[in-house]
This record gives C-alpha cells, sequence and structure tokens, in this order.
C-alpha cells in the first residue's frame, strides 16, 4: 500500500460509516413548495386530513420563514440554509413489499450489515425489534409478528397511517405542535416517514424497540417523526441511531419526536447519535435540528432520555418533558462531544404542571479540538406544582485549549414549595492523571478514552448494555488524535 | 545476597544524570547501578531530588532531562515512553495517587495488567481470571473486595491510597520497582500492612528503589544499600546501618563529617 493510502484509510478510521450504497434512488424535484407537499402525501397514500394538516404546517413555515423566525438563540453558527436547494424526498427505487423482509434490496440488506444491524431473519439482533429507515422511507421492521402477539404496534410511520390512522390523529402533533418552532413546521409539513410504536394498557414490551436512521441520497434532507405512546401501566425501552456517508456537502436533518405516556405508563428513549460530523476544517456534516418531547399526562408516569451525541457538524436539540400527572418522572441523562469544528447546543426543558413531579437532568459535555458546545437547560415550575422538585448536574471537560464550554441554565419557578438545584462543573483531563494511566502501560489515547468514558459514566450507565458497549468504543474512536 | 548480586548483569545503570523541572536544576549528576534482587533506599531531605528522580525514571513529562543516561536493561530508559517503560517492567508507586472519576479499580487494573501482558505476548485475562488474582493479591494488603468496584483512588483515605499502589505493584509484579515516600502520611499499622505487601514482591530478578524521608519505613523494608541525596547528588552510600545514623544525627551531620558506614557513592 501507497503511503497515501495508508494516510487515507487512518483518516477514514475516523468516522467508519461514511461509505455510500450504490443503489438506485427515485428522487421528487428539488426545493420546496406547496406541490412538493401534496407529491410527499400522495407518495404516502395518505388521508386528506393528513394532507391538510401539512399544508397547515408549511404555511406556518413560510410565515415564519417570512418572519425571520428561523431560530438565532443557539450558540452555533452556520451559513443560512437554502431550502429550495435541497431534495426531500428520495427512497430506494425497487421498494419492497414492506411485510416481508426476504424481499428487501439485497443491496440495503448488505448496507445494514456493514452498519452492524442485520435484518434477516436468521440473523436479526436478539431482543431488539429493528425499524430501519433509508433517506425517507422505513425500509423493514424485524419483529413484527411477535410483537404483534402483545399487541405492541412497531414499524413505519406511514404503515401506522395506513393501517391505525385513529391513534396517529389523535397523538400527531398532541406534543410538538406544528406551529412549535421553525424546524418541527418545517419537518410537519415535509416528513417522510419514522416509527411508530404503541404500547398497549399494562404490556410490557418484551423487547428493546429501535430505529436505524440512515442518510444515503447526496442534497436530500431526512426529516423523520417518530411518535410513541405507552398506554396505562404498558412500559418501553427504545433506541435509535443514525449515521450518514462522509461528503463535502451539508445534509439537513430535521426530525420530530413525540412520547406520550400514560397512568404509570414509562418510556425509556435512549440515542446514539453518529451522523457524519465534517472533517477536521469543519467541511461537510449533518446539521441536526431535532426537536424531541415526552409528555407525562399520567399519574406516577416517567419518561425518561439518555442521549449520546457524537456526530453532526451542528446539534441543535432539547429533549424535554412535559410533567403533567401528578407524582409523574422526567430524566434526562446526556453525553455531547464536539471536536474539530463541530457545535453543539443541546440541554432539555422540563416542565413541572403537575404536584411532587420530580426531574433529573445530568449533563455531560467533552470538547476536544476547536469543538464548541452549550449546555441549554429550562426548568420551569408552574404555579400548581406543589413539592416539584429538580436536580442539575451539568459537567464540561475540555481537552486541550482551542475548544469552548457553555452552559446557560434557566429558571423559572413560580411555585414556593419547590426544590430546585443546579450544579455545574468545568474541568480538564490534567496531566497527572494521564501520566498515571501511562505509568500503568495504558497508551495515552487509551487513556483519555477510559477518563471521558468515567467521566460519563453516570449516563452510560443508563444506556441498555449493547448500547453503551457502542457508544464507548464511539467515544473512544471520536477521540482519536484529539491529544498533544 | 550483595555478593551474588555483584557478578549479575546491572538492571538500571545511571550516569551523569541531570534534570530540571520549570527550568530549575534539580538533579546534578546522579550514579547509581541496581542490579536484580537489589533493595535500594534514597533518603535525604526535602528538596533535594527524590521525587524528581521517580519521575524521571518513570518519564514523567514535566521533567527535563539535561545531561547524563540511564540504561534499563541494556536499553537507553529515556528514549522510551512512559507507557513503554512500564510494559517493560518499570513501576512507579506514586507519592500522590490520582483520583480516576467514573472508572473502576477493576477495570483500571485489568487495562494495566492486560497492557502489559500483550506487550509480553500473552492473551488477555479475562475478567473471571482476573477476579481471582486480584482477590489473592487484595489480601495480601488487606483490601476489601468491594474496593475493586469504587473509582480510582477517589474518595479514598491516604492509607487506602497507599495500600491501592501497592496492590497495583502486585498485580503488575514489575522487574523494577519506585516507591516514591509510600511511607508519607501513613500510621504505623498501616505502614506494616504496605511494606508487607513490598516485601511479598522481593525476589532474586526484581529490584527496588525505596525513597523516603524517614528511616522508619526500612525497619519494614530493609535495604540492601541506602544511599543519601542531597542538592542533586548522591552524597553518601552505605549499607542499611547508614539510615541508622541518620536518623540518629540527621541530615545536618553529613555536611559536618563522613558517616563511619559510608563506602563512597560510586
Amino acid at each position: 500500500m501507497s503511503e497515501t493510502a495508508e494516510l487515507r484509510d487512518l483518516a477514514a478510521k475516523e468516522y467508519e460509516y461514511g461509505f455510500v450504497t450504490n443503489i438506485e434512488t427515485e428522487r421528487i424535484p428539488k426545493g420546496l413548495s406547496e406541490d412538493i407537499v401534496r407529491l410527499i402525501s400522495a407518495k404516502k397514500e395518505e388521508p386528506a386530513w393528513l394532507l391538510e394538516w401539512r399544508l397547515r404546517a408549511y404555511r406556518r413555515f413560510l410565515k415564519m420563514l417570512a418572519d425571520g423566525h428561523h431560530p438565532k438563540w443557539a450558540q452555533v453558527s452556520y451559513p443560512e440554509i437554502d431550502f429550495q436547494d435541497m431534495y426531500y424526498y428520495a427512497a430506494p427505487k425497487q421498494q419492497a413489499k414492506y411485510e416481508s423482509l426476504d424481499q428487501v434490496d439485497p443491496e440495503l440488506v448488505r448496507t445494514y450489515e456493514k452498519l452492524g444491524i442485520p435484518l434477516a431473519e436468521q440473523k436479526r439482533l436478539a431482543g431488539v425489534a429493528v425499524d430501519a429507515v433509508f433517506d425517507s422511507v422505513s425500509v423493514a421492521t424485524t419483529y413484527k409478528a411477535e410483537l404483534e402477539k402483545h399487541g405492541i404496534i412497531f414499524g413505519s410511520f406511514s404503515d401506522a397511517v395506513k393501517k391505525h390512522p385513529e391513534l396517529v390523529r389523535r397523538y400527531l402533533g398532541s406534543v410538538v405542535p406544528y406551529s412549535d418552532n421553525f424546524f418541527a413546521a418545517l419537518n410537519s409539513a415535509v416528513f417522510s416517514d419514522g416509527s411508530f410504536a404503541y404500547i398497549p394498557k399494562g404490556v410490557r414490551c418484551p423487547m428493546e424497540l429501535s430505529t436505524y436512521f440512515r442518510i444515503n441520497a447526496q442534497e436530500t434532507g431526512q426529516f423523520e417523526r417518530t411518535l410513541i405512546i405507552a398506554e396505562e401501566g404498558a412500559y418501553v425501552s427504545y433506541l435509535e441511531g443514525c449515521t450518514a456517508p462522509q461528503r463535502d456537502e451539508n445534509q439537513l436533518h430535521a426530525a420530530v419526536v413525540e412520547l406520550i405516556a400514560l397512568d404509570d405508563a414509562q418510556i425509556k428513549y435512549s440515542t446514539v447519535q453518529n451522523w457524519y460530523p465534517g472533517d477536521e476544517n469543519g467541511r461537510g456534516g449533518i446539521y441536526n435540528f431535532v426537536t424531541k418531547r415526552g409528555a407525562c399526562r399520567g399519574v406516577r408516569s416517567k419518561i425518561s432520555w439518555t442521549q449520546v451525541e457524537t456526530g453532526s457538524t451542528i446539534t441543535w436539540k432539547k429533549p424535554s418533558c412535559i410533567l403533567q400527572g401528578d407524582d409523574s418522572v422526567g430524566e434526562f441523562y446526556s453525553v455531547a462531544l464536539t471536536r474539530n469544528r463541530q457545535q453543539a447546543d443541546t440541554g432539555t426543558k422540563m416542565i413541572h404542571i403537575g404536584k411532587n413531579t420530580k426531574s433529573t437532568i445530568v449533563s455531560k459535555g467533552i470538547s476536544a479540538g476547536r469543538g464548541s458546545q452549550s449546555y441549554r437547560g429550562l426548568v420551569k415550575i408552574g404555579p400548581k406544582a406543589t413539592g416539584a422538585r429538580n436536580h442539575s448536574r451539568c459537567d464540561s471537560l475540555l481537552l486541550g485549549d482551542q475548544c469552548g464550554a457553555h452552559t446557560f441554565p434557566y429558571l423559572e419557578v413560580k411555585n414556593a414549595t419547590a426544590t430546585v438545584e443546579h450544579e455545574a462543573t468545568t474541568s480538564k483531563i490534567s496531566e497527572d492523571q494521564l501520566f498515571y494511566c501511562r505509568q500503568r502501560g495504558i497508551s495515552e489515547e487509551d487513556a483519555v478514552s477510559m477518563i471521558v468514558n468515567g467521566f460519563c459514566r453516570e449516563v452510560l450507565r443508563e444506556l441498555p448494555m449493547e448500547f453503551a458497549v457502542e457508544a464507548q468504543k464511539l467515544l473512544g474512536v471520536s477521540l482519536e488524535g484529539s491529544v498533544g | 545476597m550483595t555478593t551474588m548480586a555483584a557478578e549479575q548483569k546491572p538492571l538500571l545503570e545511571i550516569r551523569g544524570l541531570e534534570a530540571r523541572v520549570a527550568e530549575k536544576p534539580i538533579l546534578r549528576g546522579i550514579d547509581l547501578t541496581i542490579r536484580p534482587g537489589e533493595v535500594h533506599a534514597i533518603m535525604g531531605p526535602n528538596g533535594s531530588g527524590k521525587s524528581t528522580l521517580a519521575g524521571v525514571l518513570s518519564g514523567r513529562p514535566s521533567f527535563e532531562v539535561t545531561a547524563g543516561s540511564v540504561l534499563y536493561d541494556g536499553k537507553d530508559l529515556l528514549a522510551l515512553k512512559p507507557e513503554e517503560r512500564a510494559r517493560e517492567g518499570v513501576f512507579l508507586a506514586f507519592q500522590y495517587p490520582v483520583e480516576i472519576p467514573g472508572v473502576t479499580n477493576n477495570y483500571f487494573f485489568k487495562a494495566a495488567l492486560n497492557a502489559l501482558r500483550k506487550h509480553r505476548g500473552q492473551d488477555p485475562l479475562d475478567a473471571m481470571d482476573f477476579l481471582a488474582l486480584s482477590r489473592e493479591k487484595m489480601k495480601i494488603v488487606g483490601m476489601k473486595p468491594e474496593m475493586m468496584s469504587r473509582a480510582v483512588n477517589e474518595g479514598f483515605s491516604g492509607g487506602e491510597k497507599k495500600r491501592n499502589e501497592v496492590l497495583q505493584m502486585l498485580l503488575l509484579e514489575p522487574r523494577l520497582a519506585i516507591l516514591d515516600e509510600t511511607d508519607s502520611g501513613l500510621d504505623i499499622d498501616a505502614l506494616r500492612v504496605v511494606a508487607n505487601g513490598v516485601n511479598h514482591l522481593r525476589s532474586a530478578g526484581r529490584a527496588m528503589l525505596v525513597i523516603t524521608h524517614y528511616q522508619r519505613l526500612l525497619e519494614y523494608i530493609v535495604p540492601d544499600f541506602v544511599h543519601v541525596l542531597a542538592e542533586g547528588r548522591i552524597a553518601h552510600s552505605g549499607g542499611k546501618e547508614l539510615a541508622l545514623e541518620l536518623e540518629a544525627k540527621g541530615y545536618r551531620w553529613l555536611e559536618k563529617e563522613p558517616p563511619a558506614a559510608a563506602v563512597g557513592a560510586r
């Protein structure tokens, strides 16, 4: 191998998932218009009410765009996005009949295998049902039949619209209305697919549900919606993973996730976000503008968000909880890592409405290279939230001296009986720590990875086992070459 | 032991070693030869360069070597990175062990041991074998098994930290163990336990460099040689009696008259 090829291999190693699948793709014309919205809806064979909803969202988006409502508050900078200069829908041409995994294009099966997500019946992951979303469509869902035995509905959003329109209609936009924010409005107008899960009353979902999002097509945005409903006493643990090819262009990913937990229900939502982060000069990478929100509607319900954010050139997300039911619980555990020119503005909102509601926030930020990140969190205690409690802890770890970390905690307390605590620390990996590890025979890079993983331990232990292992590896790989 | 050892090839040969920290010269020409099986004690007043010597030998980045050479098992020790030195069998028991939040003793020790094993071409120890090994070694230093699931040194008392150092030494079985004031801040019971752990490792193939301010530790870890460091040089060398003489008369006595037990630094 020539020296340059070796170097290229070394550089490519940093982002393992940067390959492109050669597959025939069907795309609708470039740009955004009412016709495009209609076209997407038609492609999905959607009912009229949904098209109406999309169009209302689209008009709202146009108004926000005209009024300059493009959000500017976040501590991130990027050139203005040209919403006419991208494709809003791209799908593999040979779409299999969604019902049978055997008919999925072998090229797609190979793609997911390469990503570590086998779809084939005999090889699929034990104990994890996977919905595979490729560009704008869901291409396969495993364990569907098994889940149906428990009355659990899990699969693509489009499928749910066809088979369970009453559920979709009742809950869609009920937690994140299309008018919520600029990117939520855009998503509501043009979303193409996503995952839908419904856990009936009293059912504890017997396996992890997960969605694997893959962006493949060029110049294409991914706009998916996820809707999870846990009925009274139900329990579900849901995971999502995401990757994209290594490209010089920036691609937009604007998703909306809505969770609904009724009385005594519990939803655990975990994310390992590894979109292509761009190169060391900040070229390429995914713009990740996501709105995630859970509603603890029922008494004693619980929603917990766990996220490991290592990818994307820009990450903008605040997974939040509306604690409406009395004694409901919201949790947010986050690890965000920024290096090179990556920027992240992430955090959460905990809205306490019911009595004795409780929330916990643990945020761990790691900045390396010229990465910049901000924790932005809101804890709001409403006038009726007697006895509400919040504990927030935000720790930042800096590697090197060109990176930055910022913490913006916002507090609004309208009930005097509430208890709100906030702790924040910023630290650097010390030379003493590194030397101690190295004196024990551990290489400098392994030592950094070990110290970072230790720093994140409180969050990583919230992840399901397989994901925790993957997240640890990811943090290690992402930090390669960050020392010195 | 001494006569036999004298015929052996040296494990460590320090010649004319000079080093500085933040532009300030600390070591001003150290010469010292250590053969396998020997225990050497380095004594000396504060600021004489004891810990700097330990730091230079283990490769602490903030210490800058300005002259001299160090051969370890015939290799140029100063050319190796700290982790390479460790893998070659150089171990430093730290005077101030570092806390690593969120990383358990168990994970850390296993990673360290397996890094060494990999270097020696051995298979890594699996979790079960490592557990058995660590239990056995913990008994020697009187540590409870639950200490393995705590974060490295985090919230440990002074005594617990030192025990934790000796435990790592027992697990990693170095060829050259450097103990940097391992006795500081220990009560007499802890001192005995720590010394017991160190003595456990004494063997014909292994050498030790015990750095201490007080003679007390040397009652429990009996050295073959004692060297007195003053202003960055070895001022006197002798047998174990030198330590007792020093204890009785203090370091200042050395400046006035050469001690009876001294045989001169070589």
